[in-house]
């Protein structure tokens, strides 16, 4: 999914060389337009409407029209007071920036959202998986998994029941692995995980749960 | 949670997948959304102009007019629009608030019609944005401050009873109260000005014998200037005795300022009558009597701009103690540095770095008296230094206390002019107020004669109705002639006249005026009744179905007598008849020490006999309602209308 930016609008922003000042002020200032309404319809599953409400609020907290890593962690810590959820935000970042451009545009913002909340089951766990797998490499090892692991425990904060010791996170991967870990090399791969999440039905059901979102 | 935030949720919780597969527990079921409304436009009319939101931005801070149910008490069902009655323009920064999260206090807008905009719309001042807060507090405190000098000015009002001891604090603090407090004043001033001048003349040399030297005042008439000073002292100790006693919290008084100086004022006198006249002590006796000019201190009580300079320098006292601090640094430094440079000299008067010291200051404040002088290349270098420093070092705090008291001075300015404006912006008010309430009391009048003349249906009488009665109006008349209803007694007769005055003690005072209304009875036992009551009161009886706007005074301008109740339990007023130049007021709403003489000048009204079916139980009360008149007893006293 490419973002064009030169092609469709004229955008106001340019990669010369990084050398002189203007440059500089210009990539601070960087202002990026999304793609017309009738594209984005095109590739996600939302309605014109839908996507009307989206940018609107996008734009409101972002009106320079795209989410750098900052933005997406403040944002988050908003909604998850009682802990420290900038980690989590970081792998969350990392999986919707699917270009690894180091900020998140509208597009990916929104084609992100398609998946998780319109897409198949399929294609949600297929971007679970991406989500875990922090190095992109297709394997999920049990250090990637005790990071993520750590990074939801440490959104509960203080607040979990019961207190959270310094191995629950671990005995936490620990089972993880056990139950998806088939053949027991160490790491999990795409196909391991999606068999066992759908044969899990707690995990079946819980795909479903967020779709009735906007 | 912040405004845009909000648009966010639903990312947060599709990211919420990312938790699933790892969950321990199964998850709780999703709340339903009951009714998907779509997001939409709803318009907010503001005394005519029209702004237009989405609902969702409005529901971001619930807690607000805006934001929460209490809104829809302003919805006009017929547009379709909320409809607010109040300052469009104020109103652009509330609904900015809603849409940025940041609420910005615009600088051209007063800061009290800001701040009951906020009010109404249930938004906090706390939250506005670091770019106009600060702005913001500083309008509040001025504002704050303003009304704090006028409310200290209402304070000044003699309350009605106050013990000897608060008029005598009074007087000694505002002079202007009464003339024996001014009388105090001055004569406390001119003895301070006495004391002070005599202090100062008793050192300087008079004549002398010729045999013998020169010898100051004070030695040669030395009984002259001690009678002087016993007798100011006397007069300072006696004030101060006074004040001791008026002060409503006596240790509070002894801690401030100004007692302490007077303290200080007389002490060295009573120091001095103590000691004996001891070669040992005479030294110190003399050092006290320096302390004697403390007394021309006692002139700040008389005069304000010594005291702006002395609550100046109290409120400057961070940048004065910061000058001293960095002229002490210099000092030192250059002294040092002088008397290293100059020490190789021969004869050289920077003996030691404190002998130095006194070069320093004097070179540093420009003075260079020249008594001290570096005589070396070095020390010069250093000395042209010093004095360029120096003037750089005092320069700097000094634009602060003089803006500081600049500040303070026109304020006090502004409070003086306050409240010599504020007589005669009392009395314009005054005067407007009354020609409104004229204009109520005629409405008030035409709308009795509409009713009246609704009830008898007369219609020629119509055409005399002023129309211009609106439905508030009519309704507020009806309200006052309940309330006097009420109250007044039903009693006897008396004759109202048609009146066209006006008061303005009167009016002010009673605002409410409560007058005899006329409507014809409908009784018709009312005829039947003129044979049965006695002559004990005397009444008109033609008035039943006509209420007379314009009829003739009565013949006979009698007084109302008593009450009279009628074996079938009812009462009557006639025509009620205000004697003019009588002390003529309605019995209620009206405070009984102050009636005023009413100017009647012309016609007068009549009115029609009310026949009003009450219990005689009321009579007792009735009594009670009339005021211990000074002219008549049993007189109802109506206003005039």
């Amino acid at each position: 999914i490419q973002i064009c930016k030169d092609a469709f609008h004229v955008s106001p922003c340019s990669f010369s060389s990084p050398d002189s000042v203007e440059d500089e002020l210009e990539l601070s200032a960087v202002r990026h337009r999304p793609e017309g309404l009738e594209q984005l319809e095109a590739q996600t599953r939302f309605s014109r409407k839908e996507l009307q409400i989206l940018y609107r609020g996008f734009k409101n907290e972002c009106p320079s029209g795209v989410v750098n890593e900052d933005t997406f962690k403040d944002i988050y810590a908003q909604f998850f007071p009682q802990g420290d959820a900038s980690t989590y935000a970081h792998f969350l970042f990392n999986a919707f920036d699917t270009d690894h451009n180091g900020s998140v545009s509208f597009e990916d913002f929104v084609m992100g959202l398609s998946i998780l909340l319109r897409g198949t089951v399929q294609e949600k766990l297929n971007w679970a998986f991406n989500l875990y797998d922090i190095n992109k490499d297709g394997y999920i090892t049990k250090e990637e998994m005790l990071d993520i692991m750590k990074a939801i425990y440490d959104m509960m904060g203080k607040c979990t029941y019961p207190v959270l010791k310094e191995e629950t996170p671990r005995q936490h991967v620990e089972v993880f692995f056990q139950k998806m870990d088939k053949n027991k090399d160490g790491v999990v791969t795409i196909d391991e995980f999606i068999d066992c999440c759908q044969n899990d039905e707690n995990i079946m059901r819980s795909m479903h749960l967020f779709e009735n979102v906007l | 949670m912040a405004a845009g935030v909000a648009a966010w949720l639903p990312f947060a919780r599709a990211a919420a997948i990312g938790w699933m597969p790892v969950a321990n527990l199964p998850m709780p079921v999703a709340p339903a959304e009951k009714n998907k409304r779509q997001d939409e436009l709803i318009i907010l009319n503001v005394s005519g102009r029209r702004f237009q939101t989405w609902r969702n931005t409005l529901d971001r801070y619930p807690d607000t007019l805006l934001g929460s149910s209490e809104k829809e008490f302003f919805y006009n069902e017929e547009t379709k629009e909320y409809f607010f009655d109040r300052d469009p323009d104020v109103f652009r920064s509330v609904l900015n608030f809603y849409r940025t999260g940041k609420l910005h206090y615009p600088r051209y807008e007063c800061i009290s019609s800001y701040d009951e905009e906020l009010a109404f719309f249930g938004i906090v001042p706390e939250i506005i944005g670091d770019c106009c807060y600060e702005e913001y507090k500083d309008r509040k405190r001025e504002n704050a401050e303003r009304l704090m000098d006028d409310q200290e000015d209402n304070k000044d009002a003699k309350l009605p009873n106050m013990t000897f001891r608060e008029t005598m604090w009074r007087a000694f603090e505002n002079p202007h109260t009464s003339t024996m407090a001014l009388v105090f004043y001055y004569v406390t001033g001119f003895f301070i000005a006495v004391s002070v001048i005599t202090n100062v003349v008793e050192t300087v040399p008079c004549g002398s014998a010729p045999n013998q030297k020169e010898v100051p005042c004070g030695e040669r008439y030395t009984v002259a200037f001690f009678c002087m000073d016993t007798a100011c002292v006397m007069i300072f100790t006696v004030e101060y005795l006074m004040r001791l006693f008026a002060a409503p919290s006596r240790y509070r008084f002894m801690r401030s300022v100004m007692s302490i100086i007077d303290v200080v004022a007389i002490l060295p006198y009573y120091i001095g009558l103590v000691m004996t006249d001891n070669e040992d002590v005479s030294g110190a006796f003399v050092t006290l009597r320096v302390f004697r000019v403390f007394r021309i201190f006692k002139f700040s009580r008389h005069s304000q701009g010594l005291r702006i300079l002395g609550y100046t320098l109290k409120s400057c006292a961070s940048e004065l103690g910061f000058l001293l601090f960095s002229l002490t640094m210099a000092i030192i430094i250059f002294a040092t540095v002088m008397f290293y440079a100059e020490k190789g000299s021969s004869s050289s008067k920077f003996t030691s770095i404190p002998a130095s010291f006194w070069y320093t200051i004097v070179t540093m404040t420009t003075l260079g008296y020249g008594d001290m002088v570096p005589k070396t290349i070095a020390g010069k270098i250093f000395g042209s230094i010093c004095s360029l420093s120096g003037v750089l070092v005092i320069a700097l705090p000094v634009p602060v206390i003089v803006s500081n008291f600049s500040r303070i001075y026109h304020q006090n300015q502004r409070a003086d002019k306050r409240r010599a404006q504020k007589k005669a912006r009392l009395a314009r008010i005054r005067i407007s107020k009354t020609g409104s309430s004229n204009a109520f009391l005629h409405s008030k009048r035409n709308g009795l004669f509409n009713e009246a003349l609704e009830l008898t249906g007369s219609t020629e009488d119509e055409k005399r109705l002023s129309k211009s009665t609106s439905l508030l109006e009519s309704q507020h008349h009806h309200l006052l002639h309940c309330l006097e209803k009420t109250t007044v007694s039903v009693l006897a007769l008396s004759h109202i006249l048609n009146h066209e005055f006006v008061d303005e003690q009167y009016y002010q005072q009673s605002y409410l005026e409560g007058g005899l209304q006329n409507y014809p009875s409908r009784s018709p036992s009312l005829s039947s009744q003129d044979g049965v009551t006695g002559t004990c009161c005397t009444r008109r009886t033609k008035k039943h179905h006509t209420p007379l706007p314009n009829a003739s005074a009565p013949a006979h301008m009698q007084p109302l007598t008593h009450t009279h109740t009628h074996p079938q339990g009812l009462q009557e007023l006639s025509t009620i008849h205000i004697q003019p130049l009588s002390t003529s007021r309605s019995s209620l709403n009206m405070r009984v020490d102050e009636p005023a003489p009413l100017n009647c000048q012309s016609s007068q009204i009549t009115t029609a006999i009310i026949s009003i079916p009450t219990p005689p139980v009321t009579t007792p009360e009735g009594d009670a309602h009339l005021p211990a008149g000074p002219t008549h007893q049993n007189v109802v006293k109506v206003s005039a209308l």
